[in-house]
């Protein structure tokens, strides 16, 4: 299967105390679903506070060396309730997720519902967040069915086309600073 | 061209196919053996994988020999390795977050018992 993978993780079993790299990995695993995992070094009744409370979520969920910021983060993690956040690099025209809680089984399992607005007509996303305590490290496992092979197809071919745009904009900035 | 690629992977007798070559350039024949498809099914997938670039034939002797082209599919692995880095970043900030909670709970207790 078509995979991608961090550093490798090291085992050392004299120093068991030596910090090791947890390793993310991402999986498509058919033609709709991708599957995101990693380890967490802390038990998940942490992990689940800082995934459902806000004043958590905020820290840690936008990705900021890559200059993104959360704007906004809404949600109300109950069955039925919903969430949205905005977020990305400009304030005055942000991406925003949205939907639905349809499982909360803390600090187990969340199961919701995901529209990225700014392609709403591919339909929602379903997106299973699974928690399992592992002596006191918790494995996190994140698979998100979209709605269509075509919903995935296009998220892939978007991000292409955006890494593609960043890399000439890169360039351009390059060519712009090797003139002066 | 790229919702194109992943068109021709999505089909999965052009996926094992795909993952059959990874193992290294093989003749027609060979392919249809290993996966047990009749001929013009997979010259139907061949040519789809040869036209989205996915796979080059090159002439060997009598026969005629698929082979992977690596560009369209690193382009892919690309994408799902800038995926990664994104939430790798989050499991990071994540990580230090957990960190925090963890002291916290620690010096609570603490507090309580004394």
């Amino acid at each position: 299967m078509l995979q991608a993978r961090a550093g490798e993780t090291v085992r050392n079993d004299t120093a068991p105390e030596v910090t090791v790299k947890n390793t993310t990995t991402v999986e498509r695993i058919s033609d709709r679903e991708l599957v995101v995992t990693r380890t967490v070094n802390g038990p998940a009744r942490l992990v689940f506070d800082a995934w459902t409370r806000p004043e958590l979520l905020e820290r840690w969920w936008a990705p900021k060396s890559l200059g993104v910021s959360l704007f906004e983060c809404e949600q109300d993690v109950r069955v039925g309730g919903t969430y949205r956040f905005a977020f990305g690099r400009d304030p005055k025209n942000p991406e925003v997720y949205s939907g639905r809680y349809s499982e909360v089984t803390p600090p187990t399992r969340l199961v919701f519902t995901q529209v990225y607005e700014r392609m709403a007509a591919a339909g929602e996303a379903v997106i299973t967040a699974t928690f399992e305590d592992e002596q006191g490290k918790t494995r996190l496992t994140i698979s998100q069915r979209f709605p269509s092979k075509e919903a995935l197809d296009g998220a892939v071919a978007s991000g292409m086309e955006r890494g593609m745009r960043e890399t000439l904009a890169q360039l351009d900035a390059l060519v712009a600073s090797s003139r002066e | 061209m790229n919702a194109e690629l992943l068109a021709a992977l999505g089909e999965p007798s052009r996926f094992r196919i795909v993952e059959l070559l990874r193992t290294g350039p093989r003749p027609v024949n060979d392919i249809r053996g290993r996966l047990g498809l009749k001929q013009p099914q997979v010259s139907q997938h061949l040519k789809v994988l040869k036209d989205v670039g996915l796979v080059d034939v090159e002439p060997r002797g009598q026969q005629r020999l698929y082979e992977l082209r690596a560009q369209p599919l690193k382009q892919l692995h690309d994408w799902l390795d800038r995926y990664r880095r994104i939430w790798e970043e989050r499991f990071e900030q994540l990580d230090e977050l957990v960190e925090e909670l963890k002291k916290k709970e620690k010096t609570d207790a603490a507090s309580k018992s004394r």
